[in-house]
């Protein structure tokens, strides 16, 4: 009797099956990927969808992202109703699109509009990866274009969130022709003095990172998201030698030199308006006038 | 003729087939004129039939033939004084993007594209033509160097894509490529892009913000490669035929797509038939837009290759409004 509380047995019961694993609840609780903790999805999202045990940065949707930034109230959404069309006519895509629409109420993979950051007026793009992996097609490309454009027109900073698997495969050419579309956009905005700000969320790959994404005068990523220009696989593939762990981590980016900071979610309001203020503190305090 | 592709290969037959006539003709006492000058007809019938019903994946294999002329075989057709400047300032000397300075029929210029080797020792020392971010840093350079002193650029496009490496993402392979997108778009000089091979993503595009962009007739450019796509859309890199057709990655399909100006027609068979005449092709039309552009200040460059950009791409209004409320 004594002898079977002290089995093997018993240590492995207590470990939940992999069906079990995914039976938590979808909705009322969410289980953290990195450190497994299941808590409530309301916790998680008061907590900006950042772990309660471990800090690891759960995706979080374009909503949440402008809610938990701008002034109440402030956003003013732009080209809400822009869709994909079918440029190579591609066998499913149509049908694809339509069932992310659904799954994810969204009509394209980014969202743009104008708001004010702790009073800051600015023009903000947040990408949604709920949406086709993040992925850019035509779509994406003219909305982020066009917030550009729109924010060189108003005279405001421009704050884009980054998260994307890349170029749109299914709309081929066009897809990549989007990278040079929305860079040349923000070379005029910045030579006419605008401020562009890039946050790099998980995951910031392919044609989105060596595009706008890597185009901010401050270059920001969340921690631990993974941001790259080849897939690591392909790399593996290519170079037969082992990689670092964090490869491609935010933290790799920045200790090689091509991030300003990774900021944790918390932090990252506190940061940008920070930023927005010395920019916008130009001409205070009476320097220039001495 | 070296390097016959897959589908020349009835050609090839049919030709094998009419010299061994000839050879037989000279030896036997026999007259075959009549037969030989069939066959001779139907051959060219046949190259007529197969050259101008070139399917995608055709066009890739042409694209990709290992003695498919290279960017400087088009530098020393094209340009004299062509004079080679290495080096990014930064780090080093990517030898898979070749770029410096020359005269085109006296006007001078700024040369830059990438470089494929044409042997496997070549190909070591270019990388096969996929470049490192000190590749891209410094076609920037010597782009940056163009415009301080009033040169047009001219850029060919060649690569598989930029190199997927370790160290390529540790100096920034993103940045890199990104920066030469932004900084193109401001350049106030013309920019002339021209497609000769594979115009692989982002590597490829990363030279190819140009006010015109124009592809030889059996070069492609597209947003991955037919391997690839076959890989991720139907975990099958042998479905490459397949995908090439589904991608749209042709001269005439970028044509249709409102991508590029003008398709550079190719000496029959491609352009490693005969480099001289295929250069010659190259310079009428290089010679055109930089006529048009020329005429172009600064500003206006900058605005028309702005324009080009903006009208890249297919959308539409949905009528259910599902943006956030």
């Amino acid at each position: 009797m004594l002898k079977e509380l002290f089995t093997k047995k018993k240590k492995y019961a207590s470990i939940p099956s992999e069906q079990m694993k995914q039976d938590v609840p979808e909705g009322i609780m969410t289980k953290c990927p990195k450190c497994k903790k299941i808590m409530y999805t309301k916790e998680l999202v008061k907590n900006l969808r950042v772990c309660i045990s471990c800090h690891y940065h759960h995706p979080m949707p374009s909503r949440e992202r402008i809610a938990s930034l701008l002034d109440e109230g402030s956003f003013r959404e732009y080209d809400a109703e822009m869709i994909s069309e079918n440029p190579l006519q591609f066998p499913d895509y149509l049908e694809k699109l339509e069932a992310d629409r659904r799954k994810s109420n969204l009509n394209e993979a980014v969202v743009t509009g104008e708001g004010t950051l702790n009073g800051h007026p600015l023009v903000i793009a947040v990408m949604d990866s709920a949406f086709r992996m993040g992925s850019m097609g035509s779509v994406v490309g003219e909305k982020i274009t066009r917030a550009v454009e729109k924010a060189r027109e108003l005279g405001v900073p421009f704050l884009i969130f980054t998260a994307s698997g890349g170029a749109r495969m299914q709309e081929g050419v066009l897809s990549l022709m989007q990278m040079a579309k929305t860079s040349a956009a923000l070379k005029l905005f910045s030579d006419e003095g605008g401020l562009i700000i890039s946050v790099m969320t998980h995951p910031t790959t392919g044609g989105v990172s060596a595009s706008f994404a890597s185009l901010g005068d401050y270059n920001f990523a969340e921690p631990g998201a993974l941001i790259g220009f080849a897939g690591r696989r392909v790399i593996e593939q290519t170079v037969r030698e082992e990689l670092p762990e964090d490869f491609q981590t935010a933290e790799f980016l920045l200790k090689h030199g091509q991030l300003d900071a990774v900021i944790h979610r918390h932090e990252l309001k506190e940061t940008l308006t920070n930023v927005l203020d010395i920019h916008q503190a130009r001409g205070d305090g009476g320097w220039w006038e001495n | 003729m070296v390097g016959e592709l897959e589908f020349e290969k009835p050609l090839i037959e049919l030709r094998k087939k009419i010299s061994e006539l000839k050879e037989f003709t000279k030896t036997a006492d026999v007259d075959l004129s009549a037969e030989i000058e069939k066959l001779e007809a139907r051959l060219e019938k046949l190259e007529n039939e197969t050259y101008a019903n070139l399917t995608p994946w055709d066009r890739v294999q042409i694209a990709r033939h290992p003695s498919r002329p290279t960017t400087l075989d088009y530098i020393q057709r094209l340009f004299t004084n062509f004079f080679e400047c290495h080096g990014d300032r930064l780090f080093g000397d990517d030898e898979a993007i070749v770029g410096g300075i020359a005269k085109y029929d006296g006007l001078p210029v700024t040369v830059i594209g990438h470089q494929r080797g044409k042997d496997t020792k070549e190909n070591i020392r270019r990388n096969f033509g996929m470049p490192h971010p000190e590749g891209y840093r410094k076609a920037l350079r010597l782009m940056k160097q163009a415009e301080k002193f009033h040169r047009p650029i001219i850029c060919f496009i060649d690569t598989k894509g930029a190199y997927p490496g370790k160290a390529a993402e540790e100096r920034g392979q993103s940045e890199a490529i990104a920066r030469n997108l932004f900084e193109m778009a401001g350049l106030t000089v013309p920019i002339v892009c021209i497609v000769i091979g594979e115009g692989g993503s982002g590597g490829a595009l990363a030279l190819g913000v140009g006010n015109h962009i124009h592809m030889l007739e059996n070069s492609t450019y597209s947003v991955i490669s037919p391997e690839g796509a076959a890989a991720i859309l139907w975990k099958d890199a042998s479905l490459a035929r397949r995908a090439a057709e589904t991608m749209k990655i042709t001269a005439p399909d970028l044509k249709a797509l409102g991508v590029i100006d003008e398709i550079i027609p190719e000496v029959r068979g491609g352009a490693h038939r005969n480099v001289d005449e295929q250069a010659k092709a190259i310079d009428h039309v290089l010679k055109q837009s930089l006529k048009e552009l020329l005429a172009l200040d600064g500003n206006a460059l900058v605005e028309q290759r702005y324009q080009k950009f903006k009208q890249m791409g297919k959308f539409t209004v949905s009528r259910d409004y599902l943006g956030i409320k």
